[in-house]
Formats: structure tokens, sequence, C-alpha cells
């Protein structure tokens, strides 16, 4: 017996009353009449092979070229794609995806599950040899994991097409979430006779087939992309923009001379100048929450003695005044953070923890009292240690305010050291420091996807921390129908044993033409669609 | 002479091999690599990344199978960062624009630092000698990284008379601010340069004699002072003509140009074995064949030279 899910339900209902999720223009505004958006990136796109892209900038250009089975809306709710609906079984360990069948790929091939199953298995298929095949393995798909070893044949995944409009996906152990995760490039679909025909080659604008809403019309590497609306698309009729434009401007202060000249409709903000151009441009410059923590980690295992005491961390904790680093040193809208999880993440309710209650002035005295307690600062031992960080002007900002805090009000003595980005990986990734920044962007929009990096198997947790019970509670949550409470509590003991200092909770500091309208502002994970975008005129 | 062509290009092999091998190995000893990243893979992915790259060989395998593919089918290799290109596209994109932007930026430094540096000379501690040499110092000390957001203050954002980057395929509007940018402080060298060796050929003894025997002015100038008073300049511009058309990372980066001169140091970042491999070639090349063509340059210039090689 199959239980239709509540989103199943939902989507059904909407996509009988609705055709679907387009552009939202209000009565009243005149459109432009040239339909084009143009913006910067910081780089050039790592692929544009939905399979193989790694990057966000990257990620965004294919969200537009190829449509997966589901879109997120404005505030991040999941909206059909080329999927109407699904279906759990009641074990929660297989989903019956029923898709469209008006969906066509640029070349006028209809889009089926045939597709989907394809470019599951490619993305774990040792041959393509994906970096984000861990993606898939994440996602819990049957036999992902053992095909990535090279144990199994790619077709032994657990995803399938009884018929064209039907994707069966089985999963190794349930997965609240698991539906989130269809929305990431990751699991587009991929045109086989493309990929065959022309290799690694196929994503060249000539040779390219998608069935988005874009179709990839010009790429001038580390200079330029342009993707045009996909006549085949089939919702074409409720796209406005026609064309989106990307420059590759390295140089995040360019980036804004550049918007400036009126060249890009969008850049990022460089640091520390969002509340000038907020002021000078008051309608055009946004700080949005976004999905991401700022940490700094104790290395548990070889570090310094004094961290393994706990009330050391706890005072090293307290200490740094947050709301100055925000405030003061940052200034792009952050948070102040003292749980491991963004507040913005969907479902998920900050837990009350002692720190978070206090005011500075008495988080400065515990901290100077749970030092002497253990033994250092004033008449005990001298602590010293060094912090490490990757080279950048904020991280460095960041890393002297904090370490002044120490000094001051508790004598503790910092040595910084910074080193470039992937030495850096390399030498916190092999416990080779003392205390060295961290920092997090959630995969999909909950909150395991930050805690699990707390668990003693997660690789990446730094810090080593290592505690049954936030193991156990976990573990329970990937079941769990309401894993509230479990995070709840897993923040608590994060809060109590504090393995991590959480400073703050990023934001998005973007310029954006106030002619460009339609920018999801509320999605936290910032995953935007160019067909739901479009320019008023002047 | 073409034995001495010949002898010249022959070393060009040896000399390449030895950059490949000690390129190869250096930039492996930097920690990191190409998948290095701040989400570890997990060791299966891993494996399977590296297998698909041939890194899983040992080290003198990758650079026997390196040499080979070169060798063989001009191959060097698949680029680590931008995963649907080879090393071949990379630079087949961006050594176009840098060349292009590179060559007018030469131009403009030879049009102007050259005749500057000969006023400046012919009327020698004079008012114009003074003004040339003044522009000349003031323009060297204006590094590019000063000047390009100047220019694009003044092009751009106040006149609106130029775009503030791309490249657009190469129409005019885009090359001109990128090629001052990068060749002003080589104009002020040349043109310092052109000076002092103009300075130094108007005293010798030949012209004193040519002017003995009542040459006008113009063919002493023109048919016998300005071709060896163009020597030190010639020897200066060889590497540096190489630097322009590579690219300069600075330049490359501001102005968005999408040249390879960006790729040498995202190469470097992004621990891009093969692009950095690839382009130190291809600068080791174009030095060769350009300091090769300075000397053949200043055989022809130089009676003295050419009967030296010969």
């Amino acid at each position: 017996m199959k239980r239709r899910s509540f989103l199943a339900a939902a989507l059904a209902t909407t996509c009988l009353t609705t055709p679907a999720i387009a552009a939202d223009i209000p009565d009243g505004v005149t459109l432009a009449e040239e339909q084009t958006f143009t913006y910067r990136t910081l780089d050039e796109f790592s692929s544009f092979d939905p399979q193989v892209v790694e990057d966000v900038d990257g990620s965004n250009v294919v969200r537009d070229l190829f449509e997966g089975l589901y879109n997120q809306d404005a505030d991040g709710n999941l909206v059909p794609g080329v999927a109407l609906n699904h279906e759990a079984s009641d074990d929660n360990l297989t989903y019956t995806f029923t898709l469209r069948d008006n969906a066509k790929w640029s070349d006028g091939t209809p889009v089926t599950a045939n597709d989907f199953v394809y470019a599951w298995q490619r993305a774990v298929d040792p041959e393509l040899a994906s970096p984000y095949a861990w993606y898939m393995e994440l996602m819990s798909i049957e036999n992902g994991a053992s095909i990535i070893a090279g144990d199994m044949e790619p077709t032994a995944l657990g995803v399938s097409a009884p018929d064209d409009t039907t994707l069966v996906v089985q999963l190794s152990q349930p997965l609240p979430y698991f539906t989130k995760m269809v929305t990431h490039a990751t699991t587009f679909p991929a045109p086989k006779w493309a990929i065959e025909e022309h290799g690694a080659q196929w994503t060249r604008p000539e040779n390219m087939v998608s069935n988005g809403a874009y179709v990839l019309t010009a790429h001038v590497p580390k200079e330029r992309s342009v993707r045009s609306r996909n006549e085949m698309y089939w919702d074409n009729e409720n796209t406005v923009l026609d064309t989106v434009t990307t420059f590759v401007i390295g140089d995040e202060a360019q980036g804004l001379t550049r918007w400036r000249a009126g060249e890009v409709d969008m850049t990022d903000i460089p640091a520390g100048q969002y509340p000038a151009l907020a002021e000078e441009f008051p309608d055009e410059a946004f700080a949005l929450p976004r999905l991401c923590n700022y940490y700094f980690n104790f290395n548990l295992t070889s570090g310094p003695e004094a961290f393994k005491d706990v009330r050391v961390r706890q005072a090293l904790a307290m200490a740094v005044d947050r709301e100055v680093i925000v405030d003061r040193v940052l200034q792009g809208g952050q948070f102040p953070a003292f749980s491991f999880t963004p507040a913005a993440t969907a479902g998920f309710e900050t837990p009350d923890v002692d720190m978070a209650g206090m005011t500075q002035a008495e988080r400065d005295a515990k901290a100077k009292e749970l030092l002497t307690e253990a033994g250092y600062g004033e008449g005990g031992e001298e602590l010293s240690f060094t912090y490490l960080y990757n080279t950048s002007e904020a991280h460095q900002q960041v890393a002297i305010v904090a370490t002044q805090m120490w000094k001051q009000k508790l004598g503790v003595d910092v040595t910084l050291e910074n080193q470039e980005w992937k030495v850096f990986l390399e030498t916190r990734g092999a416990q080779n420091y003392d205390m060295a920044r961290g920092a997090w962007c959630g995969d999909y929009n909950e909150a395991s996807t930050f805690l699990d990096l707390l668990t003693t198997e997660s690789g990446y947790n730094d810090a080593k921390f290592s505690n049954a019970r936030v193991d156990e509670l976990m573990a329970e949550a990937k079941s769990s129908k309401d894993p509230q409470p479990l995070y709840t509590e897993v923040e608590q003991i994060v809060a109590a044993e504090m393995p991590v200092i959480p400073i703050y909770h990023y934001s998005t500091n973007i310029m954006l033409s106030d002619s460009i309208q339609g920018w999801p502002i509320n999605n936290v994970e910032q995953n935007w669609y160019a067909k739901d975008l479009y320019r008023v005129a002047d | 002479m073409l034995n001495y062509t010949l002898r010249r290009l022959l070393m060009v092999i040896p000399t390449l091999l030895i950059l490949v091998i000690f390129a190869f190995y250096l930039m492996r000893l930097a920690p990191g690599g190409p998948f290095t990243s701040e989400r570890p893979l997990p060791p299966a992915v891993m494996a399977n990344v590296l297998e698909r790259y041939g890194m899983d060989e040992p080290l003198y395998v990758q650079l026997w199978t390196y040499i080979k593919n070169i060798i063989c089918c001009f191959d060097f290799g698949p680029s680590f960062a931008q995963k649907d290109r080879t090393v071949n596209d990379v630079i087949a994109q961006g050594f176009p624009v840098t060349l292009t932007y590179g060559f007018w930026s030469a131009v403009f430094v030879l049009a102007l630092g050259v005749p500057l540096g000969i006023i400046a000379a012919l009327r020698h501690n004079g008012f114009w000698d003074y003004t040339m040499t003044g522009l000349a110092i003031f323009s060297q000390i204006f590094p590019n990284f000063v000047l390009a957001p100047l220019l694009v203050l003044l092009f751009t954002l106040s006149w609106g008379l130029l775009p503030g980057g791309g490249w657009n395929g190469g129409q005019w509007q885009y090359i001109v601010m990128p090629a001052i940018a990068l060749g002003t402080s080589y104009m002020a060298s040349v043109a310092r340069l052109t000076r002092g060796s103009m300075l130094e050929v108007l005293g010798s003894p030949y012209i004193r004699t040519a002017r003995a025997k009542g040459l006008p002015e113009r063919t002493i100038i023109l048919r016998h002072a300005l071709k060896p008073a163009l020597l030190p300049t010639l020897t200066y511009m060889g590497p540096v003509f190489v630097y322009m058309i590579t690219g300069s990372v600075f330049v490359d980066v501001f102005f968005s140009t999408g040249g390879i001169g960006q790729d040498f140091i995202d190469g470097a970042y992004s621990r891009d074995y093969s692009i950095l491999l690839g382009l130190a070639i291809l600068y080791a090349v174009l030095t060769f064949a350009l300091t090769l063509a300075v000397d053949l340059l200043y055989a022809w210039i130089d009676p003295k030279v050419r009967a030296g090689l010969s």
C-alpha cells in the first residue's frame, strides 16, 4: 500500500489549477522591450555538464539549461519541474515520480524517465569519474556507493524507468529530505545521444542539447557565456527574459565599476562596502541570508593540551564579541551565531543556548572565570596557540579582531598564520593546527547538512569532535518524521562541548539593478531561475 | 648564418626537456593537488578521479606519458579546473587574445617610446629633453594596477567612451585600455633607453666624421645614428614582447579579457598542473623564438655582429 505524500498531493492540485510557476508579473508593470539580463561571475565555470559541474556559478547556469525533477520557487519551496508529483512507499525507501509528457529537449526529442536513469547512472560511473559522485552517495541511492567503488556496474543503481513518464528510485535508507535533493544539478537529465556523439565536447554551444528554459548559444571561456530562450521548453510561453549573459570579472571592485557603468545588472558587493552602497542605492543593494556558517575549529586530537579542557573552549567562545565582528568588521548584514546551523535553514528552530541569552559583559565575566578555573590566564599558566586561516583580507580582519579580544579580555596570546587556500586545506585536513577557520555551506536546505559535519565519521569534521550521543541522534534523524527535537539536542551538546566556535552566519551581498525583477530574495539557497525573472522598462 | 640559426634551434629541444622535467616535479612540491577541496572527496570518488586523469601512476610514468602525448599527438592533456576543456583548447582560445592586445601594446610602446627618446636626445638638456624625460619617469612610476583603474574611471565611468572590460571578439574599443595599461611603463623604459643610446651614438667619432663631411642632419640621424641607437631597445624589447603577448595577470584579470595571463595565476591556485606546464612550454618556446629573432635582427643591423656569426 502506497501513500501519496503531502507534497505530492499539494503538487498535484497545483498542477491542475495553475499551468506553471514562471515569471510572476504584477499588473501595471511595463516590461522593457529588450528582455536581457547580464551578470558578473568571479571565475570561469568548472563545467556545463550537469553531472560534472561543481561550482555555484556553474550550477546557476546549468539550472537554466537543464530542468530536473523539481524546481524551487521564490521561497525555496519545491514546485514541479519535469516531474509533476511523486509517491513514497510506507518505508520511505521507494519514490515513484510521475513525469510530465510534454517536456522536450532542445532538439525536439521528448524528455523521458530514461534520460534521468542514464544521467544518474552516469553520475556514479567511475568512467566519468565525476567529483560530484558523492552527491549520489549522499542521496542514499541504492548501490551508489558500490558502483563508485567499482564493485558493481552503473546499471545496478537503484533507479529505473518502467515507462517514459515514471521514474522509480530505490534508497538504501530512508531520507526525510530526499525530494529536496533533486533540485541539484547532479540529478538533472542528460541527453545520451548527444553525449555519445560528441564525447567531452558535448557541452559546446554547437553540440549541446538541453531541456531547460534556456539553451547555450555562446561561450567564450573566461570572458562570457550567453544563454537564450529554449523554444522547445514546455513552458516557453511563460518565459520572459530572452537572453542571459554572464561576464567573468575576476576583480570585485571592477565588477562594481562595471555595474555602475550599466554593463552588468548584478554583481557581488566587495567586503565592507555594503553600508555605503546601501545608502547610495537603497533599492539595489541587497544583504540576503545565506545557508552558510563561519566558525573556528579547535584541534581536539593533536592541538594544545589546554583545548582538551571544555572550560578553556567555553571561555574562548564567550570572549568573542560577535556583534563587533558582524557590525563593525564585516558590515554586510551577517548574523551573529551561537548555533552551528544557520537560523535561516528550513524547518530549523534555533535552540536556546545559555550563551545566546547573556549580554557580552556577562559572557566576558564568565569567560574570565572559566579560564581561571581551568588554571590559565591571570595567575595561572599562560595560554598561547596559533590560529590558522586561508589568505584573504576578510578572514584576516576577523582573525585580528577575535584574537585581540582574547588578548585583552583573557590575556591569551595568539599567533596568526595564514596559508594559501590549498595548502591551508591540506594542513587543516591533516590536523596540523591548533585552531583553524572553518566554514560550511549547505548542500540542501535542512539542518543535517550542517550537523552531519560534527559526527565522528564525517570527512569534514576537522576538529575531530567525537560524541556518541551526537552520532546516535544524527543517525536517528535520518529516518525521523520530526527531526527538530533531535537537532535541538545536538546543538545543545555542541554548545556545551564547544568543539567549534560558531562566529556568524553568512549573508549574500549583491547589487541588483532595479530594472530586474522577480529575484528570489527569500530563497536562502539563492537558487534562482532566469525563467522567473523579467526586466521592467526604465 | 643558417648554420648558426640551426644550431640555436637544436638547442631548444634539450632545454625544453629540462624545463618540462623541472617544472613537472616542482609543481608537485606545493601542498595540495587539483582535487583538494573544502569538501574532501570520499576516497572511492578520489580514486576514480585520479585514475581518470592517470594520476594514480607513479610520477615518472605520468611524466613519460605527458612527454609521449606531446611528441606523438601534440596533446598537452586535459585541464583539471575547466573540466570540459583541454590545455590545447584553453591556449587556442586565450593566446590569440593576449597576442592581439600585447601586439598593439608593443606598437604603442615603440611608436611612442622611440620618437620620444630621439627627440629628447636631439634636444639634449633643452626644454624638450626635460619634458620628455619627465614624462617618461612619470609613466614609469605609474604601475599598471594604478593606471588601469584610473583609465576605467575616466574612459568608462566619467566619459562613457570605452567599455570597462571584456573582449567581445576583439573589437578595438576593448583593446585600447588593456594595451595602454600594459604598455605605459615599458614605453617609458624604451624612451629612456633610446635617449641614452642615441646620445652615445651621436657623440661617437663616425657621426662627427659624417657631420664634417657636411651630410644633412636628417641623413645623419635616420641613416647613420638611428640603427645602432636602436640596438639596446631591441635587446630590451625581445623578452618584453614575449611577456606582453602572453599577457599580464593583472591586465587579464582586471579587464576580463579572457587571455592566458589569467590562466597562469588560476592554474597555480587550482593546481591545474597540465595548464601550468602547457603555459610554461608556450612561454619558453616564445622566449626562444623571440630571442633568436632579436639576435638575427642584430646581425642584420650591426655589420660587426654579422661578421662574428660567419
